[in-house]
């Protein structure tokens, strides 16, 4: 399909990516051919990412030090609200996980039903090979949130969603590492934005297994959330 | 009796303190007096360590070993909390910063 096809021009596919030289490439060119804006924030890659993505057809803004996740999304949502006229945004994995054709479908389902927000799940979907922890340690994850965010989600730490500006425009993402997740669930919970779950699935390769979170990083997640609690409460 | 009175107090305190992000400027003031005075009593102690041993009786502990073991430990969580808070600011303030400076390369080359 060619970029265009969907008419999906008022579109930004944002993908934060933190030495991806692997795979980047191939996640920005896969993209490419549905949307016609990707937007890679590099967070402070010390290897060949930033350039493998320009080359690659995506625009490139580089943070000059390591920042996180959650910083390269908001600093991905500041470029499309500040430099683009965008009305809908995509957050995409670098490491290869998604499925370019699951994101266009959340794209359009977001356009033509103007839901604020429309978050993947790879519960809802088929999930290739995921090993047993993981999908404890994301249960686990579930309960909490559904309880901390007050959303009713099936898949709480997914990296593909779609947000239109509106959602842009009252989410700001301030936590470190990857307790941004429930931030942002948080602000679409507090915001009163719509929100639907779309099935996706997710590719467990070698390479994002080896890349992705630890599972151990869950209790950094838990201990990040309650300190912001914690100071929101006064 | 004393002692568990003052304990309790000073890690409510900390309790109080390690909510808040901005500590106020009176909260720095009283730090540094704090510190001032630890300080000062530090040197008493060294001059005259029987003085420890009257202080630790006034507020009902045993051995003047214990009160100065029980202030380091006080003073080290108090410490500890207000490098906390400097570090947390300044990893926003770098955020901003960095996102700022990616967000402006971007923008001058377009």
């Amino acid at each position: 399909m060619s970029p265009d096809a969907a008419g999906l021009d008022d579109t930004w596919v944002v993908v934060p990516a933190y030495n991806e030289a692997a795979t980047i490439s191939a996640v920005v060119s896969d993209l490419r051919g549905a949307f016609s804006n990707v937007l890679c924030v590099d967070d402070g890659s010390t290897d060949q990412t930033a350039e493998l993505a320009s080359a690659a057809g995506a625009v490139v803004v580089r943070h000059p030090v390591n920042l996180g996740q959650g910083a390269a999304l908001q600093t991905g949502f500041d470029y499309v609200l500040r430099f683009t006229k965008a009305q809908h945004c995509v957050t995409f994995d670098a490491d290869g996980q998604h499925l370019t054709s699951d994101a266009l479908r959340m794209a359009l389902r977001a356009r033509d039903t103007g839901i604020d927000v429309v978050l993947a799940s790879r519960f809802l979907g088929t999930t290739t090979d995921m090993p047993r922890l993981r999908r404890l340690v994301l249960r686990g994850a579930l309960l909490f949130s559904q309880w901390y965010d007050g959303l009713r989600v099936t898949d709480t730490h997914n990296g593909l969603r779609v947000l239109n500006r509106h959602a842009l425009e009252s989410i700001r993402l301030t936590l470190p590492r990857m307790a941004y997740a429930s931030e942002l669930q948080s602000a679409i919970n507090r915001r009163g934005l719509s929100y639907v779950e779309e099935p996706v699935s997710v590719i467990y390769t070698d390479y994002s297994r080896g890349k992705g979170q630890s599972n151990i990083n869950a209790v950094n997640i838990v201990l990040d959330l309650a300190a912001r609690r914690m100071r929101a409460a006064q | 009796v004393i002692i568990k009175v003052l304990l309790i107090a000073a890690a409510i305190s900390f309790g109080i303190l390690i909510l808040r992000e901005r500590p106020s400027s009176s909260q720095q003031a009283l730090l540094r007096m704090a510190g001032v005075g630890v300080v000062v009593l530090g040197v008493i102690a060294v001059l005259w360590p029987d003085t420890t041993v009257w202080a630790a009786e006034l507020v009902g502990v045993k051995r003047g070993t214990d009160l100065v073991l029980y202030i380091f430990v006080m003073t080290f969580l108090f410490t500890t909390l207000a490098a906390f808070q400097r570090m947390h600011r300044l990893e926003s303030q770098l955020t901003e910063l960095a996102r700022e400076v990616a967000l402006r390369d971007r923008h001058e080359q377009t």
